[in-house]
């Protein structure tokens, strides 16, 4: 499937939506949505019978920094029934860069995205565990961004802290003891 | 040690000391601690080709509590730091550390925010070994330097 064919059944699935095909460099269809329609978009390429892309195998970013918009987000999605591939690409401005959750759709969006935000603080709304998931939790900045330093001068941490709070941490040895009488 | 002709038994004397140290550094149980393709030479080490169980090093553990030498063997990112700290600090007294390669000792090529700069900021370091990665007989040698280390600490 080429990207005219998958342009023009989405916008017949989408009406009204901003999809752009581009010419592909390397067989692989490629296609630029639009921020606030990529959920309908997602949702139609997921379910729709003919497209039927129901592995999301990648989300990544690509920082263009100091171009705008800075961001694209790239998705790459794969269809088993109809063995097809497809590249989805969002662009965001530098300003405001977040965009809505995929884990309802893919549930495998869940860490994909966790990674994009943790290394390029791209935003998901509606995500359901918005945590680091590379760096360590407090970590300022986001290390893959372009305007970001290489070299960190900074004593590396030799403990972590506690995951469960004080009261907690009692209450599980208190517990402990009176199981063993 | 002297050879006491006066019993009818064949008799050794030495002092405690030297038996102590002796017996610590004729049988080294390392921690396994690879972290990166060091920890390919590490194994390499181990197997039968080049055999350190000739050096009384051969026993690698799975669990800190019964180790006495840690090889950190490759890179170590920030995050993973504490949790090295941590199978150190729960290693049993005496110990010692290794620390193996160019990534290990000052950090290698990755000079950036994610990997510590040396293990040294992090846990006591014996003897560095140079190389990237070190060939087996470079971490061999590292161990034979460890154990004149310890052939020469005092009990007291």
């Amino acid at each position: 499937m080429d990207a005219n064919t998958l342009v023009a059944s989405l916008q017949e699935a989408v009406p009204g939506a901003q999809i752009e095909g581009v010419p592909s460099v390397d067989l692989q269809t490629t296609i630029y949505v639009s921020r606030e329609e990529l959920p309908a978009i997602a949702r139609t390429l997921k379910d729709r019978s003919g497209l039927g892309f129901d592995l999301l195998a990648e989300i990544t970013a690509v920082d263009f920094w100091p171009r705008e918009p800075r961001f694209e987000l790239v998705y790459i999605l794969v269809s088993i029934p109809n063995r097809l591939r497809l590249r989805m690409k969002v662009r965001l401005s530098g300003d405001d860069p977040r965009v809505a959750t995929m884990s309802g759709v893919w549930p495998a969006a869940n860490w994909l995205e966790r990674e994009v935000w943790d290394l390029f603080g791209i935003a998901f709304d509606g995500h359901p565990d918005p945590r680091r998931l590379l760096m360590p939790e407090d970590w300022e900045g986001y290390p893959l961004r372009k305007d970001y330093p290489v070299q960190i001068k900074m004593t590396p941490q030799t403990a972590q802290p506690l995951q469960v709070t004080e009261d907690e941490f009692r209450a599980n040895v208190m517990k402990d003891r009176l199981s063993r009488g | 040690m002297g050879l006491e002709s006066e019993f009818e038994i064949p008799v050794l004397t030495t002092t405690v000391e030297k038996m102590v140290q002796w017996a610590r550094r004729s049988s080294i149980w390392p921690v396994t601690f690879g972290l990166a393709c060091c920890a390919i030479e590490m194994m390499a080490m181990s197997c039968s080709r080049y055999d350190i169980a000739r050096f009384g090093a051969e026993v690698f553990r799975g669990s800190p509590r019964q180790s006495d030498l840690m090889i950190v063997a490759g890179r170590l990112s920030r995050k993973m730091a504490p949790a090295l700290r941590r199978i150190y600090d729960q290693m049993p007294e005496p110990k010692w550390v290794i620390s193996m390669g160019a990534c290990a000792s000052i950090g290698g090529v990755f000079d950036n925010y994610a990997l510590v700069q040396g293990v040294d900021q992090i846990v006591p370091v014996d003897v560095y070994v140079p190389g990237c990665p070190p060939r087996p007989e470079s971490l061999i040698y590292g161990i034979v330097q460890l154990q004149r280390k310890i052939d020469q600490q005092k009990l007291s």
